[in-house]
């Protein structure tokens, strides 16, 4: 493996449902030509954000192996992703990619004791050969995430907070020593003011287990504080991608920026601009047929050409693009 | 388990009743190794007795003592209905945990032989049985070929429950912690499942033992073997109303109900117990 | 006129099962006050009692809760209600609905998946009034949704056809659709999208700005509350911490934990480094003894172990229950 080979490559990657009878029916294209590529020396956090119905989830599930795409490849370590059959090479796998999953209080069986998930990770992945040396990897797991075995050993999930549920998570994910995490919305379920202990986590990971991730989320405050690149999805297409500080700093695509007005800040004097009045607008599966730019329904700038041809990605400084608004000043046009 | 019997006499009204119930099964069941009489006896006592101190349920129109013969009853009927929820258990939960999980051309496979057999006519099929294997019927082979019959709904039941739970996250939870889906159906799922293979093991005795009163009743099973249904079937044969020796059929009928009775409250006041969600309770959720 | 004066209320829940008894106190000597045309926020984690007293407040005891003390009473004006007493009947014939509602987190609670969505408006409103003119109902149906941003579709819709954020909508018109004075809303927009929890939180302002009746908005996120509330109430471990104008409890929060609320938050645009509180959010059927907060406060003294901080007025409209600070010293 050379130096400069990809860890994850994402290759025009798409996914399409067939909702509707088995007569009729209509295509649902979930997923739409995405490309994106997280390298091997270099851990990051990788930021998908997006609404519900942007595909997001879908994705998450093409990157875990759940789900095979309809065209596009992924690739980790230069193998593709859809072609693993042997649970040999599954294990092998999910040795190196593991998830954390949204909901705290559905993660752990109710009926389970939560250390049993952490002590069957370390078995069932070699890291330890006998139930001591088990709990020593699991008690350090858990101390990576700021809580130990002492605190956790023989708990219920529902005698821990979600918060404390999440960290457990983390920590499970972290036993097989993965080189990517996949975390898909790990802290909407979490209060508000819980979120920063958790996300902070991720950083720790990124700096001092050189672990990356690829963070999944609708909330833009948690992906700004602890990103190094940033992808807005929408409705199957990714229409701004870059690094956070440009992408959420000064937003191009107007569907950045309205996403980036509508989160509301802790601070009263905002209220002008939150307040300012918007249309929720059609369902998604309206947008979703929509001809041409997704987004066209609602965007403030809309033209003639957004409503009949797909926009083209644009690379405008560090950033691309998928707006028809920056096509002449761009700098280069991204194929 | 001796705490768990002791909560639930303490304070669970069903369960004490049918703790006394089934007491007294359970010891109707021990005397019949004591018995002082041979069931395949018969005129060793004076027949057609009425209930007295000697003879506590009395003696039929065979010189046998009912209350002895019956404890050799109880014992027969109850190891069949055993050996058939056994088996019908056994088959249920293979069949809708394996359904249920993987799912594809096996889960359809596997459901179009349970639907046959749910479609099927039981009493019809069971009477031919009877009839065709009259020398060879015996309790146990009864036993078993009720086991065989036994299975499908609750299978069905399973596997329903299965793909409802393959959906949560915990399912891929356990996935990704590397666990196979042998270990994940037992570890994860079967803690779900046992609640109704627990409730329909009850349900499946109590009707695996009508199912064999009713033959033995119809005369199709083995009549030289005690049960609580050769019982009614010796009795109804030797006129015992008409005789006036209503307690020949009294004693099958009491501890028929005794013995339903105490299975039926037994079953409600466990499975409320180990329900996830009382269990949830109970460890403070 | 306070339109609801809460005094005292203590709500637990009670239950008793094969021989374990727990008493989970979850709100533990709670005192306010509602006024007519105001938005007031109720903050605070996950199972700090803020359910239990939105629960509470709506007539919505059930087994195994019970108010064991204290006062919840209304003034609609010549209507006065002891919520703690009324009866089932007065509370479904002429308070469910028509004075208070109460919007749950989660839409599904209230509308029916087998119903479109037209006829749950119809249950509702039949209950109270009896629907003569078929016609005259479905226009005035129509108009209403219309007034809050929804299309007439969604009427003839059922409940699964519609996305999250259409669902909640919509049980915020059926909550509002005869205009009572108190709506309560517990969590409306936590499940939803950021722009689409922005489309409903505006809702719910253009309908209070409107009628000019009282939303008590109950969420556990702060930057809510400083978009769309006017007073805002913090609650820890079934008490009231701090209640003061949005402006104030922002700008300048007395209370450790409300300050701790506050700079947890991101912002986009600020990455220093945000401290978090230690220890673990608190048992509420075993609460720590003295000021509930002390095992987690950075400020902490001996008192707080041991007596409990009065919440008292330190400025105009500003209360806290804090032994760092003195009644009327601000």
């Amino acid at each position: 493996m050379s130096a400069n080979e990809k860890m994850l490559d994402v290759q025009h990657v798409t996914v399409e449902f067939h909702i509707g009878g088995l007569v009729g029916g209509s295509l649902l294209v979930a997923v739409n030509d995405i490309s994106f590529s997280l390298d091997s020396d270099r851990p990051e956090i990788f930021t998908l954000a997006g609404e519900s119905g942007s595909g997001k989830t879908t994705l998450s599930r093409v990157l875990l192996g759940d789900l095979v795409p309809t065209r596009g490849k992924v690739l980790f370590e230069g193998r593709d992703v859809a072609l693993i059959r042997k649970r040999s090479e599954f294990k092998e796998f999910i040795k190196r990619v593991q998830p954390v999953f949204q909901n705290p209080f559905d993660t752990f069986n109710p009926l389970r004791r939560v250390d049993a998930y952490l002590f069957d990770t370390a078995m069932n992945f070699r890291m330890a050969s006998n139930r001591s040396e088990a709990a020593r990897v699991v008690d350090e797991a858990l101390r990576n995430v700021g809580l130990s075995l002492d605190e956790v050993s023989r708990r219920y999930p529902h005698e821990l907070s979600g918060g404390q549920i999440q960290r457990v998570s983390v920590a499970r994910a972290l036993i097989s020593k993965p080189k990517l995490i996949l975390a898909d919305e790990p802290v909407s379920m979490v209060d508000a003011s819980l979120r920063m202990e958790i996300v902070n986590l991720f950083r720790k990971l990124r700096d001092e287990q050189k672990v990356s991730v690829i963070y999944i989320t609708h909330d833009l405050a948690t992906a700004y504080y602890i990103s190094d690149r940033i992808g807005i999805m929408l409705r199957g297409y990714i229409v701004e991608s870059g690094p956070v500080e440009d992408v959420l700093v000064r937003p191009l695509h107007p569907y950045t920026q309205l996403l980036k007005e509508s989160v509301p800040e802790p601070a009263p004097k905002e209220r002008e601009s939150w307040a300012k009045h918007i249309d929720l607008g059609t369902t998604e599966v309206k947008e979703y047929g929509r001809v041409g730019c997704k987004f066209a329904g609602r965007c403030p700038r809309v033209m003639d050409i957004c409503r009949k041809v797909d926009p083209p990605d644009v690379q405008v400084g560090r950033q691309t693009v998928k707006c028809y608004l920056y096509k002449d000043s761009a700098s280069a046009e991204v194929s | 388990m001796l705490k768990v019997i002791r909560d639930l006499l303490k304070y669970d009204g069903r369960f004490r009743i049918a703790f006394i119930f089934l007491i007294a099964v359970v010891v109707m069941i021990f005397l019949s190794f004591v018995s002082p009489y041979d069931p395949g006896k018969s005129f060793v006592v004076a027949m057609d007795a009425p209930p007295s101190l000697k003879h506590i349920f009395g003696t039929d129109s065979r010189g046998i003592d009912i209350f002895w013969w019956m404890t050799f009853a109880v014992r027969n009927s109850l190891v069949m209905g055993m050996i058939t929820a056994l088996i019908s258990r056994v088959l249920a939960i293979f069949v809708g945990l394996i359904a249920g999980y993987r799912g594809g051309w096996l889960d359809r496979v596997l459901m179009s032989i349970n639907d046959s057999f749910v479609v099927l006519p039981l009493l019809p099929i069971l009477i031919l049985l009877g009839f065709l294997l009259r020398d060879q019927m015996n309790l146990f082979l009864l036993g078993v070929i009720l086991g065989f019959f036994g299975w499908p709904y609750d299978a069905r039941l399973i596997r329903s429950q299965v793909l409802s739970l393959k959906e949560r996250s915990f399912t891929r939870t356990a996935v990704y912690s590397g666990t196979n889906g042998f270990w994940i159906t037992f570890n994860e799922h079967l803690p779900f499942v046992l609640p109704i293979v627990f409730a329909t093991t009850i349900n499946n005795l109590l009707w695996s033992i009508g199912m064999e009163v009713t033959l033995s009743v119809l005369g199709l099973s083995d009549l030289t073997t005690p049960s609580i249904g050769t019982a009614l079937f010796w009795a109804n044969q030797h006129g015992a109303l008409v005789a006036g020796n209503w307690w020949w059929i009294a004693a099958p009928t009491l501890v028929a109900i005794v013995l339903f009775l105490g299975l039926y409250l037994l079953f409600a006041s466990i499975n409320e117990y180990i329900d996830p969600r009382t269990r949830l309770r109970l460890i403070g959720g | 006129m306070a339109l609801l004066t809460v005094n005292g209320l203590c709500a637990y829940y009670r239950t008793e099962v094969y021989g374990i008894s727990r008493t989970v106190r979850a709100v533990d000597g709670v005192s306010f006050e509602l006024y007519p045309n105001e938005i007031y926020g109720v903050a605070g984690e996950s199972s700090c009692g803020k359910t239990t007293l939105i629960k509470v407040i709506s007539g919505n005891t059930k087994p195994p809760l019970k108010a064991i003390s204290g006062s919840v009473d209304y003034n609609f004006g010549d209507y006065k209600v002891d919520m703690l007493q009324v009866s089932q009947e007065e509370l479904r014939r002429n308070i469910r609905w028509k004075e208070i509602s109460y919007v749950m987190q989660g839409s599904m609670s209230v509308l029916n998946p087998v119903r479109k969505i037209i006829k749950t408006f119809e249950d509702i409103i039949d209950t109270h009034e009896r629907i003569r003119d078929k016609k005259k109902f479905l226009e005035e149906a129509q108009t209403h949704v219309n007034r809050l941003g929804l299309p007439t579709e969604v009427l003839n819709a059922y409940p699964h056809q519609l996305s999250g954020g259409m669902r909640q909508r919509v049980a915020i018109a059926l909550a509002t659709v005869f205009h009572p004075s108190l709506i309560s809303a517990d969590e409306p927009t936590t499940a939803l999208d950021v722009v689409v929890q922005r489309g409903v939180l505006q809702m719910v302002k253009d309908i209070q700005s409107e009628s000019h009746n009282t939303v008590l908005l109950v969420t556990h996120d702060m930057a809510v509350h400083a978009n769309v509330a006017d007073r805002v109430m913090i609650m820890y471990a079934g008490r009231i911490m701090e209640e003061a104008p949005t402006e104030r409890i922002f700008n300048a929060p007395l209370h450790p934990y409300t300050q701790h609320l506050i700079r947890s938050l991101p912002m986009i645009g600020e990455r220093s480094n945000k401290a978090s509180l230690r220890g673990t959010p608190p048992n509420l059927a075993n609460p720590p003894g003295g000021c509930r907060f002390h095992p987690r406060c950075p400020f902490v003294m001996d008192v707080c172990r041991t007596e409990i901080p009065e919440l008292v007025l330190v400025r105009e409209r500003h209360r806290v229950a804090c032994h760092l600070v003195k009644e009327g010293s601000q």
